[in-house]
């Protein structure tokens, strides 16, 4: 806990500035990646993940969305605060980076691979040169296991299989050494196989960078498997964050023990990740309580009252809820 | 995406079939053009009438019909006139009493001159228009791109040009008025033709713009440090002019009908005026030609826009 964390969010707000209303997409979310480290952000869809990776990045839909309160820390500077051009010139690409999911859709139909990959390194001036940038090309897209990289580097992503175009991506997205990558569902478009070979490959470049990595999912199974911590969201909102054993072993909110029961078992087909009855609130006009309530099984008039304060069951184990621990909720 | 990359043979296969159909539909509309104008221009009245001088005796008048073929029946005369076209043989003018097909070509290269000035006109301000006006939606520069641009579409092309000349030609004196011979002659015809697609180009970049800087590819270049300026400019750009590529050939057609007019209003030596001209003159064999050639203009253009896309759009690149 003594090391200095390298992104901390705080209290971050993010609002979409609709027709049909404010939707409070991020509703005071904190979380923390130290350096190395990997953190799994996993909720039903349209909890906020992308959202607040968007907002980390501030990226967000130039028409609709605005952070209205909180901090984005990095490496000590307040990337809310940084003017649009150095936030491009300086950050994007450079210290933070991000690979959304949908690997078929990410990179540009009408230019080559090498053209895109060697963007970043442009941009960020860390090659000069039209020989130069190719040899960084080359370089990098062998380092996420493209084979005959200096063969592939004039074709066009349509000429790449799902998965060799999600490692492309990557490499792009690695191209300058980040910090920190946010990798939004990248695995969620992938056959099983290839999901497999993406998360070794994010291993790998963790390994050997020190990369600090957000990985968003609303697969608990696949956050296991890579991340050190995981924070659940739900409806705008962190609702546990814990390491990955005790979120396991001890989850204390019944939205995470409810997500926990749906990831299939051994011998066990079917998957019940939707299986949870009832809908997340909306998020144009959430209830005061707690925004779980109406599906929850521990639910008490405390509950759809005021919204709990997060507590602190151990040591890095938070949870925001009226009657944490253990339950049978399945 | 496309199967292209997977299955070169079969993509292959598909392309040639299409464009075997594009030539095959081509030709059809060719010898419907030349059918309908052979029967049309028939309707504007009896050559003769304006080839001899009005007190010419019955029996020279006799003659000349007899030696045009215009006794026969008009689907005969069609027939005979399709059967020499198929030769090469469009006949002679009955005006300049040289055969039409040359008098034609002369006059081509400055139609398709004029034509592709004018295209790059509206391309020169569409483009830029449609981009910023994507880019800054809902500014200024949006509303008065806009504006500008409706406003060629909503004045007649010769209209525009009898404007022009009253402003640059006239008034401010800056301007030849009519003819031919330098980039300054081009500028008018040009303008007064190209203005008026400009709006419809402009709404085709403008609608495709929002949708490309929307997309992920975009936000991935945004993710990794691109500056606004190069995003829209280099990688948006291409994507966005792929819809507006695709339709070229209309537009270069449209720009071909018009300049029968343009032509006519500033003296320009093309196949436009000289067709209307002949059409005044009852000087049917240049009718028939100058028609023929702008559709098969209008044809082969449209082919070659397609088999351009591939320069533009790798997915349907046809080697693979
Ligand atoms: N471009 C958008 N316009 C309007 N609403 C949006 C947009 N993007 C996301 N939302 C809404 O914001 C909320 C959070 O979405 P998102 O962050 O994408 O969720 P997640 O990534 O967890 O699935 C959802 O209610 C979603 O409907
Ligand atoms: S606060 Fe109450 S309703 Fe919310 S999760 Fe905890 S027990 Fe359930
Ligand atoms: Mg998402």
């Amino acid at each position: 806990m003594s090391r200095q964390a390298l992104l901390r969010v705080e209290n971050l707000r993010t609002h979409l500035f609709l027709k049909r209303g404010v939707l409070k997409a991020v509703d005071g979310v904190s979380l923390h990646v130290d350096e190395g480290e990997t953190l799994g952000l996993v909720g039903e869809s349209g909890s906020g993940k992308s959202m607040t990776s968007l907002s980390i990045m501030r990226l967000l839909p130039k028409q609709s969305g605005r952070i209205v309160d909180g901090n984005v820390w990095l490496d000590g500077t307040d990337l809310t605060s940084l003017p649009e051009d150095e936030m491009a010139r300086d950050w994007r690409g450079r210290r933070v980076s991000m690979v959304s999911q949908d690997p078929m859709t990410s990179l540009n139909p009408v230019f080559t691979v090498g053209d895109q990959v060697g963007a970043p390194f442009r941009y960020h001036k860390l090659a000069q040169g039209a020989r130069a940038v190719r040899d960084a090309v080359v370089k990098v897209l062998s380092r996420v296991r493209i084979p005959s990289p200096e063969k592939r580097l004039d074709n066009y992503p349509h000429q790449f299989s799902g998965g060799m175009r999600q490692r492309v991506v990557s490499a792009m997205a690695i191209a300058c050494a980040p910090r920190l990558l946010i990798a939004d569902e990248p695995t969620s478009n992938l056959d099983v196989t290839i999901q497999v070979q993406m998360i070794e490959l994010f291993r790998e470049l963790q390994r050997d960078s020190g990369l600090g990595i957000i990985l968003i999912t609303h697969d608990l199974g696949v956050a296991a498997s890579i991340c050190d911590r995981i924070a659940v969201m739900y409806a705008g909102r962190i609702v546990e964050v814990g390491d990955v054993r005790t979120m396991y072993r001890a989850a204390a909110h019944p939205y995470t023990q409810a997500l926990l029961n749906s990831i299939p078992h051994l011998g066990q087909r079917k998957r019940r990740l939707y299986a949870i009855a009832g809908q997340p609130p909306s998020l144009i006009d959430p209830p005061v309580g707690c925004r779980f309530a109406p599906r929850c099984p521990r639910r008490t008039a405390k509950c759809d009252a005021d919204y709990p304060p997060q507590v602190e069951l151990a040591p890095g184990h938070v949870t925001a809820c009226w009657h944490p621990g253990p339950g049978a909720v399945a | 995406m496309r199967p292209s990359g997977t299955f070169p043979r079969e993509w292959g296969k598909v392309v040639t079939g299409y464009f075997l159909r594009r030539v095959l539909q081509g030709l059809i509309s060719i010898v419907g053009a030349s059918i309908v104008i052979f029967f049309i221009s028939r309707l504007s009245g009896d050559p003769i009438v304006l080839l001899l001088p009005t007190e010419a005796p019955p029996a020279l008048i006799e003659q000349v019909r007899q030696e045009m073929g215009l006794n026969e029946p008009v689907w005969k005369q069609y027939l005979i006139f399709a059967g020499k076209a198929l030769g090469g043989d469009f006949g002679k003018s009955y005006r300049w009493q040289a055969p039409a097909l040359e008098l034609v070509l002369d006059r081509l290269p400055a139609t398709i001159g004029l034509a592709l000035a004018a295209l790059a006109f509206s391309i020169l301000l569409a483009v830029p228009f449609g981009v910023l006006s994507a880019v800054y939606r809902g500014s200024l520069i949006d509303t008065l791109g806009k504006g500008f641009a409706m406003l060629g579409q909503a004045m007649p092309n010769f209209w525009v040009g009898l404007l022009l000349v009253l402003i640059f030609a006239i008034h401010l004196d800056v301007l030849p008025a009519y003819g031919t011979g330098s980039a300054a002659h081009v500028l008018m015809p040009a303008i007064a033709l190209g203005w008026y697609p400009v709006a419809a180009q402009t709404r085709i970049v403008r609608s495709a713009m929002l949708d490309v800087l929307d997309s992920d590819y975009i936000r991935m270049g945004r993710a990794v440090g691109a500056s606004e300026r190069v995003l829209v400019w280099k990688y948006a750009l291409r994507n966005a002019a792929i819809p507006l590529v695709t339709i070229l050939g209309v537009y270069f057609a449209a720009m071909l009908g018009g300049a029968f007019v343009v032509e006519t209003v500033f003296a320009w030596p093309g196949v436009g005026r000289t067709v209307v001209e002949a059409v005044f003159s009852r000087d049917f064999p240049v009718v028939q030609v100058g028609v023929l050639l702008t559709s098969i203009l209008f044809v082969t253009s449209n082919l070659l826009v397609d088999l351009s896309y591939g320069f533009i759009d790798p997915r349907i690149r046809y080697d693979r």
